[in-house]
């Protein structure tokens, strides 16, 4: 089975199905995609900012990453649990659109990126040189960023 | 002149048009308002956790605001710009959308409730900046502060879509009056 294939019976799938026939599904679900978006974006920034030298300066990063670790995996969470859905009512037109496949390499990135390496050096002791938080901070931001703008630019294509 | 005359002569504008019917322009102007609710919404959203008591219960309120909130305001004035050129690029349309009605009148409580919470708290720090848990009108504040601001999201992108829009008759007279649909 190619990859198009694949795509075009998951379109076809119950939940796909039902996205498609219902007036309110797509919306409703895209609505709350972009509520954890905006957790997301929270959860996220205030650790790179930390990461960045700016924000909540007066706590360690160690501490600040901790606090909004729940927050983030509850945002990821929201964003997953809405998106899958979105992807399955209109999965061959992802197929066909760069904006979504740039979104699916960058959130692979972002992922990999946030729980593999930013979140472990956050709690490193001992703390990363300020260049190094610098630049960790500046990677994620520039991944989570990508993955939000082709988002939203499924929609345009 | 009316504000649905105000709108129209907006639209009769050259760069309106031009705005609009723009290839790149105008997603990009939409990317960036999408982009801005992450720095504006996200950064206000860890605020408002603080005054439930829900993250960074060992910081001070005051300290949260203090180092936050310039970030949130920095958000808010992207936020505010592109938002505007956005109503600019489709004036009459999105006047007379019922979801940006909700969406102006939910910015409006969210704008009043921190007006509120800031009057309580300019007066210097409260006797409850370090409480783990705030008192019962403080967690108020950031309740209504997330419910504004999820309600103002959720319409916000609504706006797009078409249902209750004056030129789909018939719509029950209450949507056309909240809509201030003129019909003929």
């Amino acid at each position: 089975m190619t990859l198009l294939e694949l795509f075009e019976r998951l379109e076809a799938s119950a939940v796909g199905s039902a996205i498609r026939d219902s007036l309110w599904l797509f919306p409703v679900i895209e609505a709350v995609h972009l509520l954890g978006l905006a957790l997301l974006g929270g959860a996220v920034l205030v650790v790179d900012l930390r990461l960045l030298g700016a924000g909540l300066t007066g706590r360690p990063l160690a501490y600040v990453a901790a606090q909004l670790e729940p927050w983030l995996l509850g945002a990821v969470a929201v964003m997953v649990t809405t998106g899958v859905p979105l992807f399955l009512s209109e999965a061959v037109k992802c197929y066909h659109s760069d904006a979504f496949r740039l979104k699916m390499v960058a959130l692979a990135l972002a992922l990999a990126f946030t729980f593999g390496v930013r979140n472990r050096v956050a709690k490193a002791r001992p703390a990363l040189t300020p260049w190094r938080a610098r630049a960790v901070g500046t990677c994620s931001l520039a991944l989570w960023l990508t993955v939000a703008a082709a988002g939203r630019w499924i929609g345009f294509s | 002149m009316s504000l649905l005359g105000f709108c129209e002569w907006l639209a009769s504008t050259e760069w309106s048009t031009a705005l609009h019917e723009s290839l790149y322009a105008y997603p990009l102007v939409e990317t960036t308002h999408v982009l801005s609710l992450l720095l504006f919404v996200g950064t206000l959203s860890v605020v408002d956790l603080r005054l439930l008591g829900w993250v960074l219960r060992d910081v001070p309120v005051s300290e949260v605001t203090a180092r936050l909130l310039p970030w949130t305001f920095t958000g808010l004035a992207i936020s505010l710009v592109t938002g505007s050129l956005l109503f600019f690029a489709i004036p009459v349309r999105t006047y007379q959308s019922l979801f940006f009605r909700i969406k102006v009148v939910m910015l409006l409580v969210a704008a009043l409730n921190a007006a509120l919470f800031h009057r309580v708290t300019s007066r210097g720090a409260p006797a409850w900046d370090r409480d783990p848990t705030p008192p019962l009108r403080a967690r108020a504040a950031g309740a209504v502060s997330l419910v504004a601001w999820v309600t103002v999201i959720a319409m916000g992108r609504m706006i797009a879509y078409n249902w209750f829009d004056c030129d789909r008759q018939p719509q029950p007279d209450l949507v056309n009056w909240a809509a201030g649909c003129i019909l003929p």
